[in-house]
């Protein structure tokens, strides 16, 4: 019976909550407040980290930066737009790996195929290597 | 006892069918929809990013990004980017509880933020194309006039949603449809936000390393 009960409590509530219409995850103040803070110290890390020149090699600094950014992204998708696997049953969820994935291959794909292009333009390697090294479209009349 | 055993078998006491309770279905898709709108201007995004991957750098002779980018100011911009999403979050809970005019307060706020972003961002443009670095000086310039501007004109847009919402509120009041409205603008102003992560990392602080 106790059984009996506790499931027409998750019923009511389900009803209930389908009944604003509005049934996404809107968070709390906590998570608000939580995403926020952690979104604070992920936007000042990289800022100092550039502005007062900590690490030597740009190359270093590079990828931190980047990972910063991509743990950043992670925060405000969950702590401000409460993406989780259930959010639209899935649906949500599945729309953006689609779209990562998409990114993904656009992105690397682009760097790739330019920088293969760039590194087989170098001057030197063809004939007519002098007019790449043409320096100032300015200066052209 | 026996209503316990009878429940599996479909002979369930309470109204609603079973899978009404097990599989949670949105009562429309507008949310889906948009979600899936701003999944194609994450493509838009994409695309511009990987312009300005393969372009930042052809500098032909202009500026450089460690001449031209002014990092407090982007700092500054960054931190008031922020804010409007933590105030655009605080509008969302005041709606949760139902109070009107607190949830067009933080609105206002956010819209006010807002502006102010692109105030700072025109008048860093205005000062490039006024010493003669426009996006037509270099592929450099150009995609990062494209990428930020691009950027800039969402976050106009926006502004422009929140002010008619907030007509909208004023004259309706927290109406099932107007949470709908607010629920997407809430979406829309955190996803800029994302976007202007990977701004500020990549364009910004990335273009003024050596």
């Amino acid at each position: 019976m106790s059984a009996n009960n506790g499931h027409s409590d998750h019923s009511d509530h389900a009803h209930g909550h389908g009944h604003h219409g509005t049934h996404a995850d809107h968070g709390s103040l906590k998570s608000y407040l939580i995403g926020f803070v952690l979104a604070v110290v992920l936007t000042a890390i990289p800022f100092w980290l550039v502005m007062g020149k900590v690490f030597d090699k740009s190359s270093v600094t590079g990828i931190v930066l980047l990972a910063l950014a991509a743990v950043q992204v992670v925060v405000h998708m969950v702590y401000f737009l409460h993406m989780n696997t259930k959010s639209e049953g899935g649906w949500n969820m599945l729309a953006l790996v689609f779209t990562v994935m998409l990114v993904v291959i656009m992105l690397s794909g682009s760097l790739w195929v330019m920088y293969h292009l760039n590194h087989n333009m170098m001057p030197g390697m063809m004939s007519g290597a002098a007019t790449s090294t043409t320096p100032d479209p300015r200066s052209l009349p | 006892m026996n209503t316990h055993t009878a429940n599996p078998h479909g002979a369930d006491m309470s109204a609603q069918p079973r899978y009404y309770v097990r599989e949670h279905h949105p009562e429309n898709g507008t949310l889906l929809g948009f979600w899936i709108y701003l999944m194609s201007d994450c493509l838009i995004f994409a695309c511009l990013f990987a312009a300005y991957a393969v372009l930042g750098r052809n500098y032909a002779g202009g500026p450089t990004g460690a001449e031209v980018f002014e990092l407090p100011v982007v700092a500054l911009n960054t931190s008031i980017l922020l804010l409007s999403s933590i105030t655009y979050g605080f509008a969302m809970l005041e709606m949760q509880r139902d109070r009107l005019r607190a949830t067009m307060i933080w609105l206002a706020i956010t819209g006010l933020l807002g502006a102010c972003f692109i105030y700072l961002e025109l008048s860093e443009f205005a000062h490039l194309i006024a010493e003669g670095n426009g996006p037509q000086r270099s592929g450099f310039l150009t995609s990062f006039f494209s990428l930020v501007g691009t950027h800039g004109l969402h976050v106009t847009f926006g502004i422009v949603w929140l002010v008619t919402l907030l007509f909208q509120l004023g004259r309706h009041g927290l109406t099932e449809a107007n949470q709908r409205r607010l629920m997407c603008l809430s979406m829309f102003w955190h996803f800029l936000d994302v976007v202007w992560i990977g701004v500020f990392t990549f364009v910004y602080l990335m273009g003024v390393l050596p």
